[in-house]
């Protein structure tokens, strides 16, 4: 066979170095092409494929394929060329080649087999992913980028030493299920956890993303935290912490997501939501759970995808973005309106939409594993993603009051990747056997019966009248223009706060210090002259430096004189 | 503005046509419990009503938790880029907060603060 076993962030690395060189409709096409070919490659490539090599006494696996690094592999090349064909507009050699770049890092993140190249692709993500932030050349992007930068390479840091130490623990880097046992285990897993947007950890995300460009986001959107779900299904897989976590991921944002006023920031809330029903199958780690939470990620990686598309193409055919500027925007922006919702039809897992059918492997594990307050809690998230994602989003911008304003529908380039991801929602939903066909494991498990048709559907149609409702009696919160302060609260005010405080009082307490100290030595200068001067002139008495040049001779003299007496 | 065509949702007569049959939908589905067998896992599930009336109630209080965590939450727009409280050492602070010091300067330059509305004061 022709097949050479090239891992698939090289073609990407090298069409980020061709697109480098390149001007116009030609970079356009080597960027579309790139992802097409990679993943037709990557298609041919059978399971069990490795590289390997020695690096110093360990032995390294650039390059490993089995299925669940297949499955993110496939997942991140669609994701590749749909965001491609969505920015082929943009003219901006910096943040064509970081996204570039930026896609071929998650590619080889994970299909890493050992922790030193992970930690790489860990890092490459990081460094390439925040100029698609920058790119947007505003002082706040270029503000929430700095802080992002620092949080990933952080977290990148935290994984090398966790990496350290597992070497010294476990005597090999290979990359397999890790667990929570040992030092390497815990830093390894918040590392993860940093890129992951755990609680407290999560504000990277909601602060860069929609500071990023209108195309950054929707890069950004499919391949950071897919790449650390990836990583979690691969070292932890069971690991009963994660269900505690992903369920508090799965309903905290929401709240939050209800009250912002920027459309793409309500769509970050919801990325971590989203990611908190992955992680709680991870969590529970049965085959069933462990699919419903790599096939979440599969879809999600598209209709996110999507709704982030959808909120771009509001932004850069109106300028706005904020819920509170927009509305009526379906009068002339119809396809954006209907691919919109789309989306949010997924994202909500309205059944025969994509996030129904891998939503409800991990509501059904959760279930059959008797974590009932846990299914509770999803099932409460399930109804407020509909609210704050189903419904806000498109309400906001494309329904609501009239805003006047009269925008059409985005380029052609941008309607085609939409319609892609939006074709792709509806084709899992309604035939999700092919992607079932992809999962590591294999559980004959059907979302299409009676029980949770109607259920997820009851759901989702009362969310919709809670939401009527409350709009009907106005006690819906009015999108507003304001900040919702987040746990970044913390690091952003009070701690420069209290830095502050606390230095200028150590600066006041060391100055009067400095005062006091030299008005003593002043006085103890003055007394010191009083009393030589008392005495008689011996000490006061001026002498030239040669004669203390030529006594400090002298005395060397002497001394080299002894030295050869002995 | 007053040339324009009239759109789908701006006669209140199309809402009102949606709205009915939202209602009607509904309806049928709460109805639908009784006559579709369901295969329970929890006995929650058996009670009357389970998944409308927690979808329903769940959202209900999610709106109302988030509009009260607006109290305490809520700040001017603007909040993060007005420069963090300056007292003296300020240039000191710079290399402690360099990222943060920095988008305060950058943004000072441009945009005026405007007095933040004390919430929860």
């Amino acid at each position: 066979m022709w097949m050479l076993e090239i891992p698939p962030f090289v073609p990407f690395f090298i069409g980020a170095l061709i697109a480098l060189f390149t001007r116009g409709a030609l970079r356009g096409a080597i960027m579309v092409a790139t992802p097409i070919l990679s993943g037709l490659h990557l298609w041919g490539m059978p399971e069990g494929v490795y590289l390997q090599f020695a690096f110093f006494d360990y032995e390294l696996f650039p390059y490993r394929v089995d299925k669940l690094s297949l499955i993110f592999g496939y997942v991140f090349h669609i994701a590749a060329l749909i965001a491609i064909v969505y920015s082929l507009h943009v003219r901006d050699t910096m943040q064509q080649v970081a996204a570039m770049l930026y896609a071929g890092s998650g590619l080889g993140a994970v299909f890493a087999g050992d922790l030193l190249t992970l930690f790489i692709f860990w890092e490459c993500l990081a460094f390439t992913s925040v100029f698609l932030i920058w790119a947007r050349r505003t002082e706040n992007s270029y503000a929430a980028g700095l802080r992002y930068l620092i949080t990933h390479v952080l977290s990148g840091v935290i994984l090398l030493v966790g990496a350290l130490f597992y070497v010294a623990e476990h005597d090999t880097l290979k990359f397999d299920y890790i667990g929570l046992d040992g030092i390497a285990g815990w830093l390894i897993f918040i590392a993860f956890g940093i890129k992951c947007a755990f609680p407290m950890a999560h504000n990277w995300l909601t602060d860069a993303y929609p500071e990023a460009t209108v195309t950054g986001t929707v890069f950004l959107s499919a391949f950071t935290t897919k790449v650390a779900v990836y990583a979690l299904a691969r070292g932890y897989p069971g690991t009963e912490l994660l269900i505690y976590i992903g369920a508090a991921m799965t309903c905290f944002p929401i709240f939050f997501a209800v009250i912002e006023n920027d459309l793409r920031r309500v769509l970050a809330y919801s990325l971590i939501n989203q990611v908190g029903f992955m992680v709680v199958g991870i969590g529970i780690g049965t085959a069933l759970a462990l699919n419903g939470a790599i096939s979440h990620a599969f879809n999600d990686v598209i209709f996110k995808g999507l709704l982030f598309m959808s909120m771009g193409a509001v932004l850069h055919m109106t300028g706005r973005i904020n819920g509170s500027d927009l509305g009526g925007l379906y009068k002339t922006m119809p396809k954006t309106t209907v691919l919109c919702i789309v989306g949010a039809a997924s994202i909500s897992a309205f059944p025969l939409f994509s996030g129904f059918v891998s939503k409800s492997m991990v509501m059904s594990a959760a279930l059959e594993n008797g974590h009932d307050w846990i299914w509770l809690m999803l099932l409460f998230a399930s109804a407020g993603v509909f609210h704050h994602a189903g419904i806000k989003i498109p309400y906001f911008a494309f329904f609501a009051h009239d805003s006047g304003i009269r925008a059409n529908d985005p380029p052609n380039n941008m309607v085609l990747a939409m319609t892609i991801a939006a074709g792709l929602c509806i084709a899992i939903g309604i035939y999700p056997s092919a992607l079932y066909s992809l999962l590591p494991y294999d559980t004959g498990y059907n979302p299409y019966d009676a029980t949770h048709v109607l259920a997820q559907t009851q759901l989702l149609f009362f969310s919709a009248l809670a939401f009527v409702w409350l709009n009907l009696k106005g006690k819906y919160p009015p999108e507003l223009r304001s900040t919702n302060l987040d746990f970044d609260w913390i690091y952003r005010r009070a701690v420069p706060n209290v830095l502050q405080k606390t230095f200028s009082i150590i600066w006041r307490v060391d100055g009067a210090l400095r005062k006091c100290f030299l008005s003593m030595l002043d006085r103890c200068l003055g007394f010191i002259d009083q009393k030589n001067g008392g005495i008689s002139n011996l000490l006061s008495r001026t002498y030239p430096a040669g004669s203390m040049v030529m006594w400090v001779a002298v005395i060397l003299s002497a001394y080299l004189f002894l030295t050869f007496i002995r | 503005m007053e040339n324009e065509k009239k759109h789908f949702f701006d006669h209140p007569k199309n809402v009102k046509r949606l709205l009915n049959c939202f209602y009607v939908i509904c309806a049928i589905l709460v109805v639908l419990d009784f006559v579709i067998h369901r295969h329970v896992v929890h006995s929650w599930e058996n009670l009357w009503a389970f998944y409308p009336i927690y979808g329903f109630v769940g959202c209900v209080v999610l709106v109302l938790v988030a509009t009260w965590m607006r109290t305490f939450l809520m700040r001017d727009e603007d909040y993060y880029d007005s420069k963090v409280g300056c007292t003296e050492g300020g240039s000191h602070e710079g290399k402690l907060d360099a990222d943060e010091n920095l988008s305060g300067e950058l943004t000072q330059k441009n945009t005026p603060k405007i007095g933040g509305h004390d919430v929860d004061a």
